[in-house]
């Protein structure tokens, strides 16, 4: 049981992990990031319509498309955050109200187009694409541990990459060029403009960098949680990504460590029900932990956070 | 050497350059764009645009449609028009409320449940008589949803927490608490939903037969009206109204200036969530007579749109609410007789939403469009008396 719920938290916490550290680029260079949920969607939309196109010519076992969904969904993301910041930087909009926004058009965008495209490409009326069950690894010597072996059993390949990306995340925001001015942006886009580089820039790249990155949680959600993609992919884990990295005070580890909050408690409620033997209607109640959870850390952690001194400010030249 | 002014640009400016009317101008422009876009979108897909908006408005009871069922009417529908466009109205003045305050009230559809359901438990499920029945009703979503909103308004002022983030985490505790609820103990176990609310209690009168037809004849659309025109008097006509929008332009200065910015925060989301309460028990006691289990109304999101398309104004909500509830509501008229997927709906709702969201930059676009002109003009005019 123990077992069940590391590798099941695990796969929670990682794809949740990933958004984050979207959110927290975006929210860094001072751009409000609240679209996460509409771009996880619209991302993993991309990816399944690749990976359903894909397994029409590679077979249901293939690792291929697998793969590929995880690019196009990327891509996709990354496309659609576009709007975001095209709306908020250039078109000058209210960022929050931008982001909730982007989330009710991709909502409405994905629902239709996956009407669409079924009856159109496969002649099926249906609303999702089914996309298989993803392969598990298990590394052979290390999964044998007691308790901390199950961190390397049944591993989602969609695991390693995410933790590839997020390193690599981490050092671009901390120890490049491009992330100083990223960070700099988002407390001081004056300063920034003064040394002579072009905030809307660094700004609409740091959405974009969100938009790919919420695109690849989006189709780990997609394969790990329920082997399809369909509406039920908007259940607020955009939502809950961005409690995160509130919680985790726009930082990266201290972030991490709230997503693994979320990830077991998550999974330790399943099991909890599960060995109780109560009845399926209350697994409703464990699904409500995540949130009471992030409810409860907020009214500790709010009050002391430091948010980007500039976040949710359109940038001004001639304001001072 | 003269220089032209593109006569695109003076014809824009011309259309929407009188501030006097943008708040009406800048909307209808960005509705229009909308609609173009979504029928670029219906003929992309080999359907007529045309036939399709009349569809939608012949769902709504605004067209004639070429046949009746036995029994029905224009006027039939055109009332259950009204039963559907009278949670819109509370919802989206319950978003508008908050956003006079600075607040975005995302919530709407968590407070919408959490009273309908309360509502249902202790009214719906009574033998009370219709006379104290429905005023109880009310009044419970009142108090229901306006508690919630305070709540949301309370971690906002007590612990700075992002009133976005906390109203979405809300709307899901209510959702799955509700749905436990109801699976354990109030659902019907033919339509898996909850069991029907007594008649008595129900903000609708159902099928009433007045010279041979049938209408559901919408209470709630008087009260929705009504209540339109109050907040619009308490925004515009008192100190609490006046706090209240100071409060929303700048939190700061209101502090500076000894307004309660605390106290005003709270009670705008107390009556937001009052007013999401009525649409919530309009909704479900009303339109519906029963809760479907974990889900969210669409209600409570659309508002949204509503809101800011209406400029937050009251009145201007009440058009723009109209609107958007065609859209809602024809689309099961226009899926089954133009063959498209309903789903176009809501697609052309975000649109209009997306364009209503650039409106700051429309305005900023018509001002320095106008100055260009007239720079133009000026050098024009010099050249000339040389």
């Amino acid at each position: 049981m123990l077992d069940k719920i590391i590798i099941d938290g695990l796969s929670f916490a990682l794809p949740l992990f990933i958004m984050a550290i979207g959110g927290i680029y975006s929210e860094r260079s001072g751009i409000t990031n609240l679209a996460l949920e509409g771009l996880q969607g619209a991302g993993a939309f991309v990816g399944a319509l690749a990976a359903v196109f894909l397994m029409q010519s590679f077979g249901m076992n293939s690792p291929v498309p697998y793969y590929a969904a995880i690019f196009f969904a990327m891509l996709g993301g990354m496309l659609y955050s576009m709007l975001h910041a095209l709306l908020c930087v250039k078109f000058k909009a209210n960022q929050v109200i931008s982001g909730v926004v982007i989330n009710i058009l991709a909502m409405a965008l994905t629902v239709f187009l996956t009407k669409v495209v079924n009856r159109l490409a496969f002649g099926a009326p249906s609303d999702k694409f089914e996309l298989g069950v993803s392969q598990r690894w298990t590394v052979p010597v290390l999964s044998q541990i007691p308790i901390v072996g199950a961190v390397f059993k049944d591993i989602y390949p969609f695991e390693i990459i995410i933790i590839v990306v997020a390193i690599i995340a981490w050092y671009v925001l901390y120890k490049t060029k491009y992330g100083m001015h990223l960070r700099a942006c988002g407390d001081n886009p004056h300063a920034v403009d003064a040394a002579g580089i072009d905030v809307a820039k660094v700004r609409f790249t740091a959405v974009m960098v969100s938009g790919a990155l919420a695109g690849l949680a989006g189709m780990c959600f997609a394969y790990s949680i329920s082997a399809k993609y369909s509406s039920s992919i908007y259940v607020g884990y955009g939502y809950l990504s961005i409690a995160a990295l509130i919680f985790g005070n726009w930082k990266i580890i201290p972030t991490f460590a709230a997503c693994l909050l979320f990830g077991f408690a998550n999974s330790a409620g399943y099991q909890v029900v599960k060995a109780a033997g109560l009845p399926s209607s209350y697994s409703d109640l464990i699904m409500i932990l995540p949130y009471v959870l992030t409810l409860l850390l907020l009214v500790f952690f709010s009050k002391h956070n430091n948010a980007p001194k500039a976040l949710g400010e359109i940038y001004d030249k001639g304001k001072r | 050497m003269k220089r032209k002014v593109n006569p695109f640009s003076r014809l824009f400016v011309k259309l929407l350059g009188n501030e006097k009317y943008q708040s009406f101008t800048i909307p209808v422009f960005a509705i229009i764009l909308s609609l173009i876009v979504g029928a670029v979108l219906i003929a992309v897909l080999g359907k007529d645009p045309i036939s399709a908006c009349i569809n939608l408005l012949q769902g709504s009871g605004i067209w004639p449609k070429p046949k009746y069922a036995g029994g029905k009417s224009m006027l039939t529908d055109l009332l259950s028009f009204m039963n559907y466009w009278t949670p819109m109205i509370f919802a989206s003045l319950a978003v508008a409320v908050a956003l006079k305050a600075g607040l975005f009230n995302i919530g709407v559809s968590g407070q919408m449940l959490a009273s309908g359901f309360i509502a249902s438990v202790l009214i719906g499920y009574s033998g009370l008589s219709a006379v104290v029945a429905k005023p109880a009703v009310i009044l419970i979503a009142i108090v229901v949803g306006g508690l919630v909103g305070a709540f949301i308004g309370w971690l906002k002022y007590k612990f700075n927490i992002n009133e976005v983030v906390s109203s979405i985490m809300i709307n899901y505790i209510i959702q799955y608490v509700v749905a436990f609820l109801i699976n354990t103990k109030y659902v019907d176990p033919v339509s898996r939903q909850s069991q029907n609310i007594s008649d008595a209690s129900r903000l609708t009168l159902m099928n009433t037969q007045i010279g041979g037809y049938k209408y559901d004849i919408p209470l709630g659309i008087i009260l929705a009206i009504i209540t339109a025109f109050i907040i619009r008097f308490i925004l515009n006509k008192t100190t609490f109204g006046y706090e209240l929008k100071a409060v929303g332009s700048n939190r700061k200065a209101s502090a500076y200036a000894g307004i309660n910015v605390g106290k005003n925060m709270v009670l705008a989301m107390l009556i937001s969530g009052s007013l999401a309460g009525l649409a919530g028990v309009t909704y479900y006691m009303g339109y519906f007579s029963s809760i479907q289990p974990k889900v969210l109304s669409a209600t409570g999101f659309d508002a949204i749109a509503v809101s800011l398309l209406g400029n937050s104004n009251p009145i201007g909500i009440l058009f723009s609410s109209f609107l958007i509830s065609i859209i809602g509501k024809g689309r099961t008229y226009m899926s089954s007789s133009a063959g498209l997927d309903a789903e176009i709906a809501s697609v052309i709702t975000g649109l209009i939403l997306l364009f209503s969201a650039c409106s700051a930059f429309i305005q900023y676009k018509v001002k320095s469009t106008k100055e260009q002109i007239k720079e133009i003009e000026k050098q024009n005019n010099a050249e000339v008396k040389k």
